[in-house]
């Protein structure tokens, strides 16, 4: 298990390298130069000279890309250009807020997707089962920032029952910020993973070790509940896994509606004022999150599936 | 020790399908007394596996059941609420089914799988394993406790499939069903888990129910012996009687197909010719005339299963000579 989680990690790191060296390219393939653009027009050449020795610009590609990493490496993602600070520091500030409303959604979403897919599969073909697969559809069919739209004007504009914008203080108020911008996001999650969980869960009833637990008498809420869902969970628990990049894109939306702070409004707003170094920090610190989710997802089966565990 | 434990009367049944009813079952009757082996042979698509399912009621949505009953100690089991029906099975009645290497959870230790099936007794989960152990001890797995610990893919399939008894055998059920127990396991391996069961069917007194497409075992294990074809019962009786003194075309010609009964070389195996009928649409008469080298005109009509002697039935207008002539 310690084997398989090593070999895990290593490769979610080795995937994280390649990544950021990508990354790292492509912005500096973008055609323009990123120092006259930040500087204006009317920059003076001493000026615009400072900036490029500043931002390591006028050494050569390999070198640059050395640097970032060794940067990287003590934690150091570089400098803000306007303010001077740290971007490890500024990221890390927004980083919260995102991480919030990124689990709070997947929290929410996945015990009702799980719950709504069990009782369906539970009762196949039934009145209940059509009715979850109609919601289902129709959350699936919402995108986030149109649920996001809606839920603000409904319920923060009109009916004032939750705060519109901002991420509040303490932990109640904090929680009572993040309903409308979380199920902004989850709210297609639970169509998603009720339908997943049916799917997967009516293939594993069908199979024999589930008739000889019906053999030896044991309840039905025991068989679904345990023995199936143990195993019409490890498809959803690796879809959720991969879903985070999903889920980080819709946080940018959500993030937009309500004025939240988080890393998605931070990338916006760094782009539209060209800082390089935030952007980059921020898609990395993104990236960085993707590729730890999907190899915790990958843990979470190995540790819930002992067949996983041996076989690789 | 002649006391009925089970009791299959006139059972039949339906499976609704589009093509409309597939009568799985026909006017079934059988027993099984208390601590008796009785074999069902027949070939696949026989309702031997309906019959199993019909008597722990583990049926599918479709099926349904027509006339007749099944008593268990007395009691029909048709009549009974499905939490009446939980509460026999892994009870008093329990089974080990075909194929060991998908009857067990697959991500559930064996120890926690043997200690939730206990659900019914009040006993510490510690006192349960421990159970566990000395049943897993019983079939003859090798430091019971340290294999508690382990997951089904981490046992061969003989094991598996002698876990799966000792799970049956728990909870010291009255009747033991088999549903071919040792089809999918290889030859050698059959033999062992035969000598097992006949063993522990000893120990523990229970009656066995055992399905079999395998005429060989059936031989070796069972007192008496049931012949299923096309969802009838065509012929039963002892084992002595059924092998050596065989009253229905059909278990004849089983008999000879028996790879084990043909002693000489041949060049071509024996089958008997011709399909299983369509249940769906059954045939007028004799559910076996189409396939008989013995049918007369008289099979038109359904034989009776008479009582030819002491404990030995069969379904057949060629045990009514002196009708006939």
């Amino acid at each position: 298990m310690i084997q398989f989680a090593f070999k895990r990690f290593a490769l979610a790191a080795l995937i994280l390298v390649v990544a950021v060296t990508v990354m790292f390219l492509m912005i500096r393939a973008v055609p323009g130069d990123p120092v006259s653009i930040m500087l204006g027009p009317r920059a003076t050449p001493e000026l615009k000279a400072r900036l490029i020795a500043e931002m390591g610009l006028d050494q050569s590609l390999p070198k640059q890309l050395f640097i970032y990493f060794s940067g990287l490496l003590r934690g150091d993602l570089g400098v803000d250009v306007f303010s001077g600070r740290d971007v490890t520091t500024i990221v890390f500030e927004q980083l919260p807020h995102t991480l919030k409303l990124i689990f709070s959604a997947i929290l929410w979403s996945a015990l009702l997707g799980i719950g709504l897919g069990c009782y369906a599969a539970a009762h196949p073909n039934t009145w209940i089962d059509r009715a979850a697969a109609a919601i289902s559809v129709s959350f699936i069919a919402a995108p986030a920032f149109v649920v996001a739209l809606l839920s603000l004007l409904v319920f923060a504009v009109y009916l004032q029952w939750f705060p519109a914008i901002g991420v509040g203080e303490g932990f109640w108020d904090t929680a009572w910020h993040l309903v409308l911008p979380s199920l902004a996001i989850g709210l297609s999650w639970v169509g998603y993973i009720a339908r997943l969980v049916r799917a997967s869960m009516l293939e594993v009833l069908g199979e024999n070790h589930i008739r000889t637990a019906r053999a030896f008498g044991l309840s039905e809420r025991r068989i679904v509940g345990i023995y199936a869902l143990r195993i019409a969970i490890l498809p959803v628990v690796t879809v959720i896994g991969v879903g985070m990049g999903f889920l980080l894109s819709s946080a940018v939306f959500t993030e937009i509606v309500f004025a939240r702070p988080g890393l998605g409004k931070l990338v916006i707003d760094s782009i539209t004022s060209r800082n390089y170094p935030i952007v980059m920090g921020a898609v990395l610190v993104s990236t960085a999150l993707f590729v730890i989710s999907t190899a915790v997802a990958d843990l979470i089966n190995a540790i819930l599936d002992p067949r996983a565990r041996s076989g690789t | 020790m002649t006391e009925t434990l089970l009791e299959i009367d006139n059972l039949s049944v339906d499976y609704e399908t589009a093509r409309g009813d597939l009568k799985a079952l026909r006017d079934i009757s059988f027993d099984v007394n208390r601590g008796e082996i009785v074999g069902i042979v027949g070939e696949s698509g026989c309702g031997k596996s309906t019959l199993i399912s019909a008597i722990l009621r583990l049926i599918a949505p479709n099926t349904r059941f027509r006339n007749g009953a099944i008593r268990f100690k007395g009691d029909d089991l048709l009549t009974r609420t499905e939490e009446q029906m939980r509460a026999l099975r892994g009870g008093d009645i329990s089974i080990v089914f075909q194929d060991p290497m998908q009857t067990h959870n697959p991500v559930i230790t064996i120890g926690k799988q043997m200690v939730d099936i206990q659900h019914r007794v009040k006993i510490s989960k510690a006192e349960k394993l421990a159970t566990a152990a000395r049943m897993l001890g019983v079939v003859g797995i090798p430091d019971p406790e340290a294999r508690l610990k382990q997951y089904p893919h981490e046992f061969s399939g003989g094991m598996r499939q002698r876990i799966a008894i000792a799970m049956a055998l728990m909870s010291e059920p009255d009747l033991l069903i088999a549903d071919e127990p040792t089809t999918a396991l290889d030859a050698t391996l059959e033999v062992q888990i035969i000598e097992r069961l006949k063993d522990l069917q000893r120990d523990f007194g229970c009656a066995i129910l055992f399905i079999s497409h395998h005429l060989g075992v059936i031989a070796e294990l069972c007192d008496r012996v049931v012949v299923m074809y096309a969802g009838a019962v065509v012929e039963s009786g002892t084992v002595r009687e059924i092998f050596h003194n065989p009253k229905h075309p059909y278990t004849r010609r089983l008999i000879e197909c028996d790879p084990g009964h043909i002693k000489t070389r041949a060049r071509v195996l024996p089958t008997i010719p011709g399909e299983v009928p369509d249940l769906a649409n059954l045939p007028e008469g004799c559910i076996f005339r189409e396939r008989c080298d013995q049918a007369m005109a008289r099979c038109a009509q359904v034989p009776p299963l008479t009582r030819l002697s002491e404990g030995h039935n069969a379904a057949c207008w060629l045990n009514h000579a002196e009708e006939i002539a």
